[in-house]
């Protein structure tokens, strides 16, 4: 049967397909999708949300080792968080078959950096596969298992966004099962004591040089040979801008198994050829290991070094040639994201941003929707580097101003979703060493950003269970934030916000404040209609009469559903979903809250 | 070999570019047509342009529509129209809905939203434009204006061959089968 597919539905599709029984992820864009997509083989597939990136590789690392076959999947950034087990991992093996997807990001559409994790296949040695359509996602996906098993080493399944969010017909086959063996310990195998990991350091090598071997000769690395004067080496999407570019006037080197790489099969390809091409995304990854092999070759000598690639840039590069196009007199205006109308940060950084101004505070920031709250005109970000940094940056911020003796306060912005993924830790540390900085945890009862995902703190699974819910000010508490130190709010109630703020600003200690409120957009659950009562029941609407177009509410809120002309102000009763910070913070009582 | 032809949907977060782009790609593989399509998430929920690409043909390598190749822009927004024009093919036509969506800056009055966008894009290529909105707000749903707006693409990419009704009955809940398919026919006729 073909259906359209997604890369992301189309991997789920091929672990299924491969006989995976195990697969963990913490969401991120743009591999989301992946875990979504493996409820619908419930019946086989054991699928679930991980608190954070390393605890779904130690989780499917765990199933392996039990003997069955088992992913995990993340973003980019996520193998960074990932990297402590898989670096060791590598050395031990594998039982049932073991493969890491990891997505990046080119371009950066939705990211905070733009790194090439094929650089780290080689640094941990692991084997990598790269498929260039969604067809080739699922075909690979599904072999990924028995290779991994044959070569006992795991597999890092690399793939990028335009693989992952582009559709394109896929062809499905039937699953394979796989038999699980009776459990026997192998504890030289996997105990990485100096004395055993030693030993596993130079089985490695051997590995990786069968694999090598292996590379030369398989079914992921094929030569379509064409005319002989353009010889390209290329992997991932970049092969189809490659065949876009040249077409039939080149010969290809289509590489899909591309660590360990190919040495001989490269050799023997660029001798065919009169000229060498590298097409390739981001890093010089098969240009630099073309080189040491001794092969002279053009790449990222014309090919952008960073970016999105496509076929327009590949053609100006190498072709010399650019599209004819239309242009226009008229400018459009950039369109940034912000934080959606309804949602429940605004009020939160209303308040957070007033009181920057007046205090001079330093604000850390984190990863997720809220980090819009940098954007004008609230502007109360003033850091964001990884996942769970706001905490511990802020301790950092706090101890160094307390020790120059700056009066700077800090104040950590942080979602519920990524306080549980590695902020916890980072509180720890505030509170056991004497920080003094006012963590906010912005609970929005789900995670946002990546669109709609249960975590530990929602009360639901991946797979639509109820589970235990974690709570947060119980958690902070037992940690060693003092109770009269942890205060929750409605972040739509701007009085309530401030007050809280205005106690626990003024005190020398870790403190926390919890904003609790659903994401707009969130599907809500029973729990949820039972805990918020006013949840999207209500609307606001402007009296003209007395409105005096001041534009206070456009200017100090910049939510959306308020359309600014210059003539008046007016809110769009579609997107309005009743928060009223809008009518909280209108100089003039002109903003009236209706049922909805 | 028949060329490859792209389309370009381009508007707001929320518009609901995905479900007529779904239906678009549905037809074109139920007709025979190798097809990929392309479209970038993450935060365009929160306000942000978005782009869904279409592309066809008897094969298809990359799922990105080029600069200067689209065959049929639609655009869901009139400032997207702008800000998409360099896609479009030469000779090629821009269907346009005559609808604002003020950017954050807009509001702010940090920038003012371009004036005249419909009739400046007319003096520049082949535009056909009009207000999806009331059509949809007519025929009683204003959230079937993404399918008005795919019936006028339709009709400007001269897709007449594959069954529409069909595709439309498969993608969407039953009891917005009938308004779906009036608003295509409605966005077909315009």
């Amino acid at each position: 049967m073909k259906v359209i597919m997604s890369g992301n539905e189309a991997i789920a599709r091929g672990a299924y397909e491969g006989g995976v029984r195990f697969a963990s992820a913490y969401p991120g864009t743009p591999s989301t999708e992946i875990l979504e997509n493996m409820p619908q083989y419930a019946e086989k597939v054991y699928s679930e949300w991980a608190p954070n990136e390393k605890v779904a590789a130690e989780a499917a690392i765990g199933a392996s080792i039990a003997g069955v076959r088992s992913m995990c999947a993340m973003k980019h950034v996520g193998m960074n968080v990932a990297a402590d087990p898989i670096y060791s991992f590598a050395y031990t093996g594998v039982n049932g078959g073991f493969v890491m997807v990891v997505a990046d990001d080119p371009g950066q559409h939705s990211s905070q950096n733009e790194q090439d994790n094929r650089n780290q296949a080689k640094t941990a040695k692991l084997l990598m596969l790269e498929p260039t359509d969604s067809q080739e996602a699922k075909d690979y996906m599904k072999k990924a298992f028995e290779l991994s098993e044959k070569f006992d080493m795991p597999v890092l399944f690399h793939v990028t966004t335009r693989i992952c969010h582009s559709k394109g017909i896929v062809e499905l086959g039937d699953r394979e099962e796989v038999d699980v063996p009776d459990y026997k310990p192998n504890i030289p195998k996997f105990v990485t004591t100096p004395a055993n990991a030693k030993k596993l350091r130079v089985t490695l090598e051997d590995r990786l040089a069968a694999a090598r071997e292996y590379a030369n000769d398989c079914e992921f690395n094929t030569v379509e040979m064409g005319s002989t004067k353009i010889g390209v080496i290329t992997s991932g999407v970049a092969y189809q801008y490659a065949k876009e570019t040249f077409g039939d006037d080149a010969s290809y080197l289509k590489l899909g198994l591309t660590h360990p790489l190919p040495d001989k099969l490269i050799k023997d390809f660029a001798g065919k050829v009169d000229k060498v091409y590298i097409v390739e995304e981001m890093d010089p990854y098969l240009e630099e290991n073309v080189k040491v092999l001794g092969i002279d070759c053009i790449g990222k000598d014309v090919v952008p070094k960073y970016d999105e690639l496509n076929t327009d840039l590949v053609r100006k590069a190498f072709l010399g040639v650019e599209p004819e196009t239309y242009t226009a007199e008229l400018q459009p205006v950039v369109r940034p994201p912000a934080l959606c109308a309804g949602c429940p940060h605004r009020g939160l950084y209303y308040v957070l941003s007033k009181k920057a101004k007046k205090l001079g505070l330093m604000i850390t920031g984190d990863i997720g929707c809220y980090t819009l709250g940098a954007a004008p005109p609230l502007s109360a970000v003033h850091t964001t580097i990884c996942m769970g940094a706001s905490v511990s940056k802020g301790h950092g911020a706090s101890i160094a101003f307390r020790d120059a003796g700056k009066p700077t306060k800090v104040v950590s912005v942080i979602g519920d979703s990524t306080f549980l993924h590695t902020g916890v830790n980072s509180l720890m540390d505030a509170v056991y060493n004497g920080g003094t900085n006012l963590t906010i945890v912005l609970d929005n009862r789900i995670t946002g950003m990546t669109g709609h995902q249960q975590n530990p703190g929602t009360g639901y699974t991946l797979m639509g269970k109820e589970a235990p819910e974690v709570n947060i000010p119980e958690l902070c508490e037992a940690i060693g934030v003092k109770k009269e130190n942890i205060k929750t709010v409605n972040p739509n109630k701007l009085a309530e916000v401030e007050a809280a703020m205005d106690e626990l600003l003024v005190k020398d200690e870790p403190c926390v404040l919890i904003t609790r409120w659903p994401c707009i957009l969130k599907k809500f659950s029973r729990q949820d209609i039972d805990e918020f009562e006013t949840l999207n029941k209500t609307k606001c609407v402007i009296d003209q009469e007395k409105c005096t177009n001041c534009k206070v509410c456009v200017k100090t809120t910049g939510c959306p559903a308020l359309i600014n002309t210059k003539e008046k102000v007016v809110i769009d009763a579609t997107s309005c979903t009743g928060c009223t910070v809008c009518m909280q913070v209108c100089p003039f009582k002109a903003i009236e809250e209706v049922t909805r | 070999m028949n060329e490859v032809k792209n389309i370009l949907l381009v508007g707001v977060g929320g518009q609901g570019t995905i479900l007529a782009s779904k239906i678009l790609t549905s037809g074109l593989m139920t007709a025979g047509y190798d097809v990929k399509m392309s479209e970038i998430h993450g935060m365009s929920q929160r306000g942000g342009d978005v782009s869904t690409q279409v592309r066809f043909g008897d094969k298809v390598y990359s799922p990105i529509v080029g600069k200067g190749s689209a065959d049929v822009i639609v655009a869901f927004e009139e400032m997207e129209a702008l800000r998409w024009l360099s896609h479009l093919k030469i000779g090629g036509k821009m269907v346009v809905n005559e609808h604002r969506i003020n950017p954050v800056p807009v509001n702010l009055g940090a920038a003012e939203y371009p004036e005249g966008i419909i009739d400046h894009l007319k003096g520049i290529c082949d535009v056909i434009s009009f207000k999806a909105a009331d059509v949809a707000k007519e025929l009683g749903n204003p959230k079937v204006m993404n399918i008005v707006l795919l019936g006028a693409l339709v009709k400007a990419m001269g897709l007449d061959n594959i069954d529409w009704d069909a595709e439309i009955e498969a993608n969407v809940k039953e009891k917005f089968i009938d308004i779906n398919k009036e608003a295509f026919h409605r966005g077909y006729n315009m």
